[in-house]
């Protein structure tokens, strides 16, 4: 290893003559000129200007000078070093912009090749509805109330204010477990749930209930046996229908859009007083189908309104058979059906593709529906 | 219930420019649901006349019978012209429906003068059909004399431009099953006077002396609190009810049978009581309401014979039991062509009777509908009068008068403060216009200081709580005029922990390439017998439909495979060979209990009735499975096609047990469902949790699925129960990890779970983790072993490790693993 010197030797010191200090810029310009890509480049950056080139070396033997020549010299190798070291900057460059043009374009590859290796899975999407339905009532301050889809006629029935003889438990068409009378019923609505949550939660409660229910309907394009609602309920002090019909409206407008409204009409349901049937302002047309018959919309028939659900003030009798005082509380529910819901809002034409579980339905559906 | 239009303006003076629709939507504001708005005889434009046949030739040179007639349609439609006619139900003197050239029929079919059959036919006779009022096409229209003058207008004759409401009647409206009902809500919405029909009692003759009207009489007064009988005698069978009437029966549904069965429906209609006409000659003795004796029979008028038990009210005479009261009558006194003298029941049932009557013989008819819904308790008289009246029009006869019983009738009267209706709707409603608006729907209302003593009219048994007296109110002021409040005091607590792993396992299934099905609980011991299921297995479902859609499929599940596979069977059916379908849902398990006595409804259960109604019900797990078949990874640009196999549903549980925050360890498992050397048992410490693996070949063979077919289910109640509620934070070190890797020579009976359990525990606490990276088998490793590589992390949470520590802990874990699974480092 050679170190700066200490002691004057005129042998060495003749390589720092003009003459020799030239031909070293001669030698790196010509290996700099024939260096062909960034790797030779490299190369020659190591031998014409790294530590152990005869420019560096010849750069060290100064300090060995007499103090007369060493400006002179020192000038000499200092201008050498700098002229090569733009000479190899300016080659890298120019070696680097043809990398970009010429050896990136040879690397290229078709990124339009299928990537997708993995088939892409997907929710159900009444699944994701009905999780949609629940996070705009939950953001209202709602929890999410649960119950057994085997259930006690008791809660499906009785405490519902249907009475056994009472024509609306042969019009909603029950399945019963064991026998007619075993007193354990399929749900055939998500309203026990509302009996549990009154039953089981303190005072004041407000919860929305997703479920599976059950009727003895043959599949066909428009019934199911199996079906999917959501139901809503509110139960506190000073609870008025006006509050029922604004918590629709924010739920509609949640799920439709700004300024989508609903609307009520009277009905009959036993587990609520005053009852209403629950439209929804189509949110396609937003009206304007009506009457229009040069733009018709086929999601609400040109009606103007869709059929969503029914609702209504909780009858003071519910109330009571769960031990709720209906003098000091009042109660609103509202509930719909999902695959219903399904059906207007994307469009979903026969009641099979929600049922049969065919891969290609529910994976264009995504984690989202 | 059918309303025709035409019907409804003769009771209430609907505003003339009101048309079907304009009406429906007034009924559907009050709460009536109009199903649809039929215009009957849609599509006629222009005049349709009486005709009169005059002349009747009959032209036999064609094909096919044709006639050429000559019909008077009166002078100023050109008197009687020449027609052409296929039809060959008439004769002459008929009345006939004349299309006059350029009357337009349904379809767009314009009558034009034209040559056919050799003469110039110059209008058309018409059909049922063809004016489209029915599907009739057996031959033209006749007339009864008495439909109208010949060349008057025939379409309110035939019911051409009228218009049908169907009204879908909710279950506590009884009273709009009547043509009176609805009626009267019309005349509250358009704002005009009514007049009840059913208010009335229409002027009889004096019943005529020297004969007795029948005996009537109604043993349980609780059940049939009011029973009349009119008898009218010498009535002409041959009679038949007017046009008018059998046009506005079919409008309504019923079809036209006898003036007898005619006028009783058509009172029914009109009114909403049911009447019951029967053959007094066929009567013996007092005709009363009572108690079926117990295996009592009767053979109904729709021939089928009935079995009658205790809780059967029937209607009985001196011979036996002659109807099933409110129901439908028995054959045995059933009036009939020949009947002359008629004895007429009306009669008011208990609608608690009739509903379970009605669903015991699973038989509805008009009458049960109305009574299970609730008849007009003092309509019976007044309905049997107007019943008697068209009797004695339209069919002659001597009136005899009038039996009747009747038990203690106390209207219903409910206390309610006038301020109730405005409190739960949310907005002002003056106590004045509460009373105008209960006494709109026929109440008495009483005010003292701001409370209401409301007296309910008879044919609104339905309103018998305050909340019934609210909902009127406030349906008559308008849902329309509801404002749009919200509530204040909602506190919610965001989903339980059950609730989010649900949604997240779902989410984290789906991102793994798995689509989420949603299948039907029903199950068969087909299906389970293919599965393999033990009798006694927890997975053979043992809860039994009383009524199943299927007889095949009676049980409700109590494994989510049998409904995975169907739907994986479906999809590969369609051509969708290559998917991880999963499912969440719930299973039912041991069995429906005991029934237990129901909890009254007037108060909270206690808790024993609480528990007890609970323990009836079976236990419903919440379960995820999964099932795998075809290619995970298809054949493409990057190699060859990888398909499903038991890994992949293994890790299903796996990605599964990530989401959960627990750790679940896979054992070597056994189930009949699954292959027996490729069935891993996941637990969560000592429990199994679930089962996953490749299926078993003679289950995918009774299944017809494709071979190695790969399944998962998974207990997600049992699971989510042991994941942490907090999950708590690692440490994450900064210091370097060391690196070891080593191969150990072990047993094939030793699974790799022990092997690498076995390293972690010898290696203690500076392990970061253990992965195995190769298995091999081969020359250098002896018969009946393998060697597995495994790669090992160390690393200290608080300094550099040094060679000595990290090779001691490396001969640690190599010792353990000698210790318990025989392995011999390579
Ligand atoms: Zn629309």
């Amino acid at each position: 290893m050679s170190g700066p010197n200490t002691t004057f030797d005129p042998k060495q010191v003749s390589v720092l003559s003009a003459e020799a200090v030239a031909a070293m810029v001669r030698e790196a310009s010509d290996a700099i000129a024939v260096a062909q890509d960034l790797a030779s480049l490299k190369e020659v950056r190591i031998a014409h200007a790294g530590d152990r080139s005869p420019l560096a070396l010849a750069n060290r033997e100064i300090g060995a000078l007499p103090p007369a020549a060493k400006a002179e010299v020192g000038k000499r190798v200092g201008e050498a070093r700098a002229a090569v070291k733009t000479a190899l900057d300016d080659r890298q460059d120019a070696l680097e912009l043809e990398r970009d043009e010429r050896v990136l374009a040879e690397e290229s590859i078709d990124v339009t090749l299928p990537v997708v290796r993995e088939t892409v899975g997907g929710r159900h999407p009444l699944t994701t509805l009905m999780e949609r339905v629940c996070d705009v009532f939950v953001a209202m301050g709602y929890d999410i109330a649960e119950g057994p889809e085997a259930e006690a006629e008791w809660v499906n029935f009785d405490a519902l204010n249907v009475p056994r003889d009472h024509p609306v438990r042969t019009m909603q068409d029950t399945f019963y477990v064991t026998s007619q009378e075993s007193g354990v019923v399929l749900r055939t609505q998500t309203s026990p749930i509302q009996i549990r949550a009154m039953l089981e939660r303190p005072l004041p409660i407000y919860v929305v209930a997703p479920g599976r229910v059950f009727r003895t309907d043959e599949l066909d394009a428009t019934h199911t046996p199996v079906f999917h609602q959501v139901e809503g309920l509110a139960v506190d002090e000073n609870i008025t229908m006006g509050d029922l019909k604004g918590t629709l409206d924010h739920f509609a407008e949640a799920m439709f859009g700004q300024g989508i409204v609903t609307r009520l009409r009277p009905s009959y349901f036993p587990f609520t007083e005053p009852s209403a049937e629950l439209d929804v302002q189509c949110f396609v047309c937003r009206g304007a189908s009506v009457g229009n018959a040069d733009r018709p919309c086929r999601t609400c028939g040109s009606e103007g309104w869709i059929e969503w659900g029914g609702c209504g003030m909780v009858n003071p009798r519910v109330l009571r058979a769960v031990g709720i005082d209906p003098e000091r509380y009042r109660g609103f529910a509202f509930g719909m059906g999902i695959e219903r819901t399904l059906m207007f809002r994307n469009g979903v034409t026969d009641m099979r593709d929600m049922v049969e579980g065919d891969v290609r339905f529910t994976r264009a559906f995504g984690l989202e529906s | 219930m059918r309303a025709p239009v035409s019907w409804l303006r003769e009771l209430v003076e609907i505003p003339a420019d009101q048309s079907g629709r304009d009406i429906a939507e007034h009924l559907v504001r009050a709460g009536l649901e109009v199903e649809t708005v039929e215009a009957i005889g849609e599509g006629v434009i222009g005049a349709l006349v009486v005709g009169h046949v005059v002349v009747v030739e009959e032209l036999t040179e064609f094909k096919k019978p044709i006639r050429w007639c000559q019909v008077d349609v009166g002078s100023d439609h050109g008197g009687v012209r020449g027609i052409i006619c296929g039809a060959r139900n008439f004769a002459p003197g008929d009345r006939v429906v004349v299309a006059l050239p350029g009357t337009v029929l349904p379809g767009g079919f314009t009558i034009a003068a034209r040559e056919t059959y050799g003469h110039t036919s110059d209008g058309m006779i018409c059909s049922e059909r063809e004016l489209g009022l029915g599907e009739n096409h057996d031959g033209i229209m006749v007339l009864p004399e008495d439909a109208g003058v010949i060349g008057a207008d025939a379409a309110p004759i035939v019911g051409v431009g009228d218009e049908v409401l169907d009204i879908a009647v909710t279950p506590d409206r009884g009273y709009a099953l009547s043509i009176r009902g609805i009626a009267r809500e019309l005349a509250f919405a358009y704002g005009v006077p009514f007049t009840d029909p059913g208010s009335v009692i229409v002027e009889l003759p004096a019943p005529a002396s020297g004969a007795a009207p029948a005996e009537c009489g109604s043993d349980d007064l609780s059940a049939c609190g009011l029973f009349t009988m009119r008898t009218v005698t010498g009535f002409d069978p041959s009679a038949s009810s007017p046009h008018w009437m059998q046009r506005r029966l079919v409008a309504c549904g019923m079809r036209p049978v006898s003036l007898a069965v005619d006028v009783t429906n058509y009172v029914m209609l009109e009114l909403g009581q049911p009447l019951h006409a029967f053959d007094l000659d066929k009567l013996s003795g007092r005709v009363r309401a009572g108690w079926a004796p117990k295996g009592a029979h009767l053979e109904t008028i729709d021939h089928v014979v009935r079995e009658l038990g205790p809780d059967d009210l029937v209607i009985m005479d001196d011979s036996g039991i002659i109807g099933l009261a409110g129901v439908m009558g028995g054959l045995t006194s059933e009036i009939d062509n020949g009947t002359v003298n008629i004895a007429l029941e009306a009669a008011h049932f208990s609608s608690g009777v009739i509903a379970r009557a009605s669903r015991r013989h699973r038989l509805s008819s008009e009458a049960s509908r109305r009574f299970e819904r609730g008849v007009d308790r003092e309509l019976a008289p007044y309905a049997s009068a107007r019943a008697a009246e068209l009797l004695l029009e339209f069919g002659g006869g001597t009136y005899i008068g009038m039996t009747a019983v009747e038990g203690e009738y106390q209207p219903t009267s409910i206390a309610i403060r006038a301020q109730e209706p405005a409190e739960v709707a949310g907005m002002p409603i003056d106590d004045a216009a509460v009373i105008r608006l209960l006494e709109a729907v026929g109440c008495g209302v009483a005010e003292r200081d701001g409370s209401l003593m409301v007296e309910v009219p008879s044919w609104r048994p339905d309103l018998t709580d305050p909340a019934d007296l609210v909902e009127e109110v406030v349906r008559l002021v308008g849902y329309d005029q509801l404002p749009s409040t919200l509530p204040t005091s909602a506190l919610g607590h965001g989903l339980t922990q059950a609730q989010r792993i649900r949604r997240r396992v779902g989410i984290a299934l789906a991102a793994r390439g798995a689509i989420e099905v949603l299948t039907y609980p029903f199950v068969g011991d087909r299906e389970l017998d293919a599965l393999r299921v033990n009798d006694d297995d927890p997975c053979r479902a043992r809860v039994r439909l009383a009524n199943p859609l299927s007889d095949e499929q009676p049980l409700l599940r109590a494994s989510l495979l049998p409904g995975l596979i169907a739907a994986g069977r479906r999809n590969i059916g369609r051509g969708n060979s290559d998917f991880a379908i999963f499912e969440l849902g719930s299973v039912f398990r041991g069995v429906a209990g005991e029934s237990v006595t129901r909890p009254s409804v007037e108060r909270r259960p206690t808790d024993a009735e609480w528990v007890a109604l609970s323990a009836m019900l079976p236990d419903q797990p919440c379960m995820v499975g999964s099932l795998l078949t075809g290619d995970r990874t298809p054949a493409g640009w990057w190699g060859p096609a990888r398909p499903y196999d038991w890994s992949d549903a293994v890790e299903h549980a796996q990605v599964i047990a990530g989401v959960l925050g627990v750790s679940i360890s896979v054992a070597r498992g056994s189930d009949p469902s699954f292959h027996p050397g490729r069935c891993a048992a996941l637990m969560i410490g000592d429990v199994q949790v679930g089962v996953a693996g490749e299926l078993h070949p003679r289950v995918i063979e009774a299944m017809e699925l494709p071979e190695r077919a790969c399944a998962m289910e998974l207990n997600l109640d049992v699971c989510g129960d042991r994941a942490a509620v907090i999950r708590p934070a690692p440490a994450v070190s900064t210091h370097p990890v060391a690196k070891e890797d080593l191969a150990l020579v072990v047993a094939d009976s030793v699974p790799v779970s022990e092997v690498s359990a076995s390293l972690a525990e010898g290696a203690g606490e500076l392990l970061e983790s253990v992965r195995l990276f190769d298995v091999y088998r081969g020359a250098q490793v002896a018969e009946g072993h393998r060697s597995l590589a495994f790669s090992l992390r160390f690393r200290a949470a608080d300094r550099t490790l040094d060679a000595g520590e990290i090779q001691a802990a490396r001969q640690a874990a190599i010792d353990s693993a000698a210790r318990n699974c025989g392995a011999v480092l390579r």
